[in-house]
């Protein structure tokens, strides 16, 4: 149990965007997650991948408590997390941290980068000393301590980022979000970021949770990896498991649709399957498995019936009919 | 290549493009020389700031100007300088000659139109005899381009506006509009990276065989590596306002010579795992005090003295691959023997 | 790499001074920079150089006007309405009095009430506009901003000619009156303002972290919104200067013999066309004033909006 740093239960998060009309007040809703479990353990990189529209920066803003859960549970070390609506209190909030995706808006650019580090040592750890605070900081993250002087607009995008982790690891918290935090630099840059972060989860026995889109980056980085399609998990596995038997034929769409830069990636790459298909809105989910619209395998089954996620192998587990025992069909139709 | 070699489609020789800004001058490009062939698939990689963008910009002569000047250099669209084409002159090339896909096609649709309002004009100004049909006329013509790009339903699509289609429909409808007009050159500038992986594969293959099958060359500036892998024939990698390396597609994969491309293709995270490389080391030099010499030497491993002196040239290292690196120069021997004294 | 790491961090030690030197750097290449944008448009330099001159001559009015004593209960019928001249270079009233020295002290005045209704609108409508705006969609942004939009519904004029004349009319009740009307339209733009900033990343970092709602109004928001502020504070200075000569003019200003220029134009009309200088001279000294307020907050626009991030 105390194994388990973060346990989402059947979480949920369905935005009102609208009503059907001024008579009929049913409310439009987008299911941005629903219904998602996962378990995060400690010291582990649980990588979280999804397209745009999955639902995975929701997960994200949930566990940092920016957005309110409409369902399920969240727990952090067996505490819930929601049990104060969004209040959440400052022990609770100094253990888990996020770094954003676009350090040029997480980082305010009318405040240096001294200020910007200060404010999280104000809140959550009064009466040091704020000013070599700040420098061990920066030279947590190998950078100059004159830095501390200067506006974000003059450093690069890469440093900023870096400040931003500094930033997040200033409460000394032990789950850390990380929401894309490379995808906004360079590819050049983009190393010594993932090293920075691998080095400090070393350091300082930290547990991640990385949402991201890129599997080729998840394969360097992630312990586990979960995939994510329109507010739900399709696939969990190991993340060596992952790569060499994946499951879902979302998984294997995505997969074989990453452009590589050579022929030995080529060779790990499932076969190419021609990915198809518009991703169906959120707002209009498809009946069924919400991926039969685009799935090359589809049943008539998956057009009616939900399926259920389901362990395949030891530790992995996909929400697919191709794994599930036969549904027995009645006279009635498909049970729906 | 003989000299009686037809002229190319188009040939970009010794650009420069400056920009005045209040601390001074910025050298953004600095001699940039490359060419297209008809019918040929060029990639254009490079990281944010390296000027692929400012190069795009030149060709088609959309550069704001001030503050940009183009202080020398020659674009040779087949076989005529652009640079000194009248306004009107660069009207007729834009369109039937040269035409744009861009990154966000969010922004490049127009959100009050239709996609029909908006394909119109384009059929009408593709061709002279397109210019006398009605209405009727031009809208049949106007489902073709959207049969191209194999969007379902290009009837109704003709009426709905721009909001209403995903990103990637979005993309595929400007794909479609650039190549209405059956240009000679597509520019397409990031066309997937604004889209989700899936819809990218598929967005950039459509692109792939919709080009072959019209013979239109394409410039692709992408980026992205892999995406240059898996659509173009040859391709440039510049850096800092210089093209450092030029290759067949299959040969630069295989084989990158320039410091910078190999520490780039380190640096991309593999399916094959194996942990993530470093990276290229320090940060794009400014662009108003250029380094001296090579404009890399400031992060390359393999610097040597020669390098802060000259820029170099592109050495030949076999037929076709040239690489702006002074290891590759007959040279090389030397210079490095200079390094070790 | 690690011991590259170690030699930089011995690098140079983080004194006091050294703090400073960079700081003092910093500011050195923002004010250069900025000045470079705005010296580019010769407009602003005129605005500014126009501002500066009717500054320095309301602080020094009572040096720098010919007949400082003008400005005071005087008459003097042996000189009245006097047509320009070198010793009156702007002529003079019916009552004998100097027309440029009158129009020195009447800065005085148009400033004086330009920096006291900003001075006090200022401060309230950001307040109100930043509470409202970060608290978008709730119980509180309602009521603030039906209670601005009640405030820009009632005619500016009209809201001041009722209070000017309920109460006694003079300048601090026509103060009063032109700040009523005014802080709604800095609620207005400070909302908009903050709707939008707190969307970003940097809002919900600090909310996440903990910070105070003080905080994040004040410390997070706030400074980036000095810029539209400025900007529109110096437009409003020609603006009220603008409502306060109307005010004058009407008569529900500033009251005689103290030289308000409004006051100058209404009184002077009667003398129209023959003795144009009374009324056209200080209608000509607001115009200078309110276009070199304007021209100064374009320029200030422009400088800004490079800037923006």
């Amino acid at each position: 149990m105390d194994d388990e740093v973060l346990i989402a239960q059947d979480l949920k998060k369905h935005f009102v965007i609208g009503y059907e009309s001024l008579m009929n007040r049913r409310p439009i809703t987008v299911k941005a997650v629903d219904g998602v479990s996962f378990r995060v353990r400690r010291g582990e990189t649980l990588g979280l991948v999804g397209e745009s529209g999955s639902g995975k920066s929701t997960i994200a803003y949930m566990t940092v408590g920016m957005v309110q859960p409409s369902g399920g549970t969240l727990l952090f070390r067996g505490q819930d997390l929601f049990a104060n609506g969004l209040k959440r209190a400052l022990p609770l909030r100094k253990e888990i941290q996020i770094v954003f995706q676009d350090p040029g808006s997480s980082l305010n650019p009318r405040r240096t980068i001294q200020q910007i580090l200060e404010l999280p040592l104000r809140i959550h750890a009064p009466g040091k000393d704020l000013g070599q605070e700040v420098v061990r900081l920066l030279d947590l993250v190998d950078l100059p301590p004159e830095y501390m002087h200067k506006y974000p607009q003059m450093l690069s995008g890469g440093e900023k980022q870096i400040v931003a982790i500094a930033r997040a690891l200033a409460t000394n918290p032990s789950l850390v979000i990380l929401d894309e935090p490379t995808s906004a630099l360079d590819v050049s840059v983009q190393g010594k970021i993932i090293n920075l972060l691998i080095r400090l989860q070393r350091e300082f026995d930290l547990t991640y949770l990385f949402i991201t889109h890129d599997l080729s980056l998840m394969r360097n980085v992630a312990s586990r990896v979960a995939i994510m399609y329109l507010g739900r998990i399709c696939e969990v596995a190991d993340a060596a498991e992952f790569f060499q038997f994946p499951q879902h034929p979302y998984t294997q769409m995505l997969l074989s649709s990453i452009p590589v830069v050579s022929e030995a990636e080529e060779a790990v790459k499932p076969k190419k399957i021609i990915s198809t298909g518009e991703i169906p809105s959120p707002v209009n989910l498809p009946k069924g498995c919400s991926f039969h619209t685009r799935c090359p395998q589809v049943m008539d089954i998956c057009k009616h019936v939900d399926p259920i996620l389901v362990g395949t192998s030891a530790g992995h587990t996909a929400r697919c009919h191709l794994f599930e025992q036969p549904v027995e069909v009645t006279a009635q139709g498909w049970p729906t | 290549m003989s000299l009686s070699a037809p002229p190319r489609l188009l040939e970009v020789k010794d650009l420069s493009v400056h920009f005045k800004v209040y601390s001074g001058v910025l050298k953004v490009l600095d001699g940039v020389t490359f060419s297209v062939d008809a019918g040929e698939k060029v990639g254009l990689v490079g990281e944010t700031g390296c000027g692929k963008t400012t190069t795009m910009k030149a060709i088609l002569r959309i550069l704001p100007i001030p503050p940009a000047v183009v202080p020398r250099g020659e674009i040779l669209f087949q076989g005529e300088d652009l640079l000194r084409m009248r306004p009107d002159q660069m009207r007729q090339v834009r369109g039937p000659g040269i035409s744009m896909v861009f990154q966000d096609p969010t922004a490049s649709l127009n959100p009050v139109f239709t996609i029909g309002e908006q394909l119109g004009p384009v059929i009408r100004y593709s061709a002279p005899e397109n210019r006398g049909l009605s209405r009727r006329q031009i809208r049949q013509k106007a489902l073709i381009p959207l049969q191209d790009v194999a969007l379902a339903d290009p009837e109704r699509l003709l009426d709905a506006y721009p909001i209403q289609l995903s990103g990637g429909m979005r993309q595929r409808v400007c794909i479609g509009m650039a190549l209405a007009t059956n240009p000679e050159l597509l520019i397409a500038d990031e066309p997937g990276t604004s889209l989700d992986v899936t819809i990218q594969d598929q967005v950039i293959r459509l692109l792939g065989e919709l080009v072959e099958r019209k013979r239109t060359s394409v410039i692709l500036i992408t980026h992205s590596l892999g995406v240059v892998r898996e659509m173009t024939d040859r391709v440039y990698v510049m850096y800092a306002g210089n093209m450092v390396e030029v290759a067949p597609t299959r040969r630069l994969f295989a084989n990158p010579l320039h410091p910078y491309t190999r520490g780039l293709m380190e640096a991309v995270p593999k399916l094959t795992g194996g942990g993530m490389a470093m990276g290229i080391p320090g940060r794009l030099p400014s662009y108003q005090h250029p380094p001296s010499g090579c404009r890399f030497h400031t992060r390359c491993p393999h610097v040597m003295p020669v390098c802060r002196r000259e820029k170099p040239p592109f050495f030949q290292a076999e037929a076709g691959h040239q690489a702006a690196c002074f290891l590759y120069s007959p040279e090389a021997e030397r210079h490095r023997n200079e390094a070790q004294a | 790499m690690a011991k590259q790491g170690k030699v930089e961090k011995l690098a140079p030690p983080i004194t006091r001074q050294y703090v400073r030197e960079l700081q003092r750097q910093n500011r050195m290449e923002n004010l250069g920079r900025g000045w470079y944008k705005f010296s580019r448009n010769p407009l602003s330099i005129l605005g500014a150089a126009m501002v500066l001159l009717v500054t320095l001559l309301a602080i020094f009015a009572p040096w720098v006007a010919p007949h400082p004593d003008h400005a005071e209960p005087f008459t003097d019928f042996g000189h009245a309405h006097l047509p320009p001249s070198l010793e009156y270079p702007f002529g003079t009233d019916e009552i004998g009095r100097d027309i440029l020295s009158r129009v020195i002290f009447g800065f005085r005045l148009s400033l004086w009430m330009g920096v006291v209704v900003l001075a006090l609108v200022v401060p309230v409508g950001v307040l109100l506009g930043l509470i409202a705006g970060y608290a978008q969609g709730t119980r509180v942004d309602t009521i603030i901003m039906r209670l601005t939009d009640v405030f820009l519904a009632v005619p500016p004029l009209i809201l001041a000619l009722a209070i000017a004349s309920v109460l006694k009319p003079n300048l601090t009740n026509s103060m009063v009156a032109v700040s009523l009307m005014w802080w709604p339209w800095y609620t207005r733009l400070v909302y908009g303002l903050a709707s939008t900033l707190r969307n970003e990343f940097f809002v919900s970092s600090a909310e996440t972290m903990g910070a105070s709602t003080a905080h994040i109004l004040f410390r997070e928001l706030l400074p980036n919104m000095i810029s539209p502020i400025f900007t529109k504070m110096s437009l409003d200075m020609g603006w009220v200067i603008i409502i306060g000569s109307m005010l004058s003019f009407v008569g529900l200003g500033v009251q005689e013999p103290t030289p308000a220029l409004g006051t100058m134009v209404a009184k002077g009309a009667r003398f129209l066309p023959d003795q144009w200088w009374v009324s056209i001279f200080p209608a000509l000294a607001i115009v200078a004033v309110v276009l070199g307020f304007n021209l100064l907050g374009d320029g200030l626009r422009d400088l800004f909006a490079g800037e923006e991030v």
